[in-house]
């Protein structure tokens, strides 16, 4: 999957294939391993309800970024530059969740020699929830 | 104390360091072994792509060998843990003091050169600028911190605005 799109062939208002994760503990802890993140509310559900999350422990947000991040570069394959990308927490990752990244092109430019193609992002959980909106540009070969 | 009698979360040290860069950190040479690590970890449970960890393949891609995911974090494991962010105290556990309550806001990154294994990332940091007003969490602060890495060869790696929320 060195390269998967062409510049010519993407429409604006075309959409990312969802690339999708439960999350739980196997997920998370693997996350705060190689992320040297070793938060209580993210692993101790006794911690995560005095944080007022009922549930208990709940997901990183970085991890849901990694996600949006990974959906990238598995749609637009090895040798695109991702060259920008942003987002707004906006909702808990719970535990069992089944989080989907989505994106939308809302733009595409040449600009300076790159193909840019610019995306509107979200990573959604089971109820269709966004809980991370945010954007993202990425540089395409020719 | 409640919420209305406090007449800001601002701090004096957050009035001291705004747009100041702080002390360089650099971290360990990044190997191929963490590249792989963090690639599983965060495709799990799924494989991750080969770019990330068959050199065989890398080889023949224009990166022309492995690179590191886009967010790998090469700062992870220090040995001396660096100090936190200027603001208010943070909250342990169930401390529901107002000003003690925070969440991460979210982040922008934009990207420079990949980083590769052998890579030493250099980071400085600098306290941005905050913006405090009512919310519905009562009197909320939001801060934002830049964030610059290079790489040995200076060449820009990442920026990153990430926004801190407290209340």
């Amino acid at each position: 999957m060195t390269v998967n799109i062409a510049f010519d062939q993407i429409q604006i208002g075309d959409e990312l294939p969802a690339w999708s994760r439960k999350t739980d503990f196997m997920n998370w802890n693997r996350y705060a391993a190689v992320n040297d993140e070793f938060v209580y509310i993210h692993m101790d559900d006794e911690v995560g309800k005095a944080a007022l999350n009922e549930q208990g422990a709940f997901g990183m947000g970085n991890l849901r970024y990694t996600y949006m991040l990974n959906a990238l570069r598995d749609w637009a394959g090895d040798e695109a530059i991702i060259k920008e990308c942003g987002l707004q927490f906006r909702a808990i990752n719970q535990k069992n969740d089944i989080l989907t990244v989505t994106g939308k092109i809302t733009d595409k430019q040449s600009q300076d020699g790159e193909l840019l193609i610019f995306l509107e992002m979200n990573v959604i959980n089971q109820a269709g929830e966004g809980t991370t909106p945010g954007h993202a540009i990425v540089a395409i070969p020719e | 104390m409640s919420d209305s009698e406090i007449p800001t979360l601002v701090t004096q040290d957050m009035e001291d360091l705004r747009g100041v860069w702080g002390e360089e950190r650099v971290a360990y040479p990044i190997s191929i072994s963490d590249i792989r690590k963090w690639a599983i970890a965060s495709y799990w449970p799924e494989k991750p792509p080969r770019i990330f960890w068959d050199e065989e393949y890398a080889i023949t891609t224009k990166w022309n060998g492995i690179i590191a995911p886009t967010d790998f974090n090469p700062f992870a494991w220090p040995i001396e843990r660096p100090p936190q962010a200027p603001g208010p105290p943070r909250a342990e556990g169930g401390n529901r003091e107002p000003g003690t309550r925070g969440m991460n806001g979210g982040q922008v990154e934009t990207f420079g050169v990949v980083m590769r294994p052998g890579d030493v990332i250099t980071s400085k940091n600098r306290l941005k600028g905050w913006n405090e007003r009512e919310t519905r969490l009562g009197l909320t602060l939001f801060s934002e911190t830049e964030i610059e890495w290079c790489n040995q060869n200076n060449e820009h790696v990442k920026t990153r605005i990430s926004t801190s929320i407290r209340y």
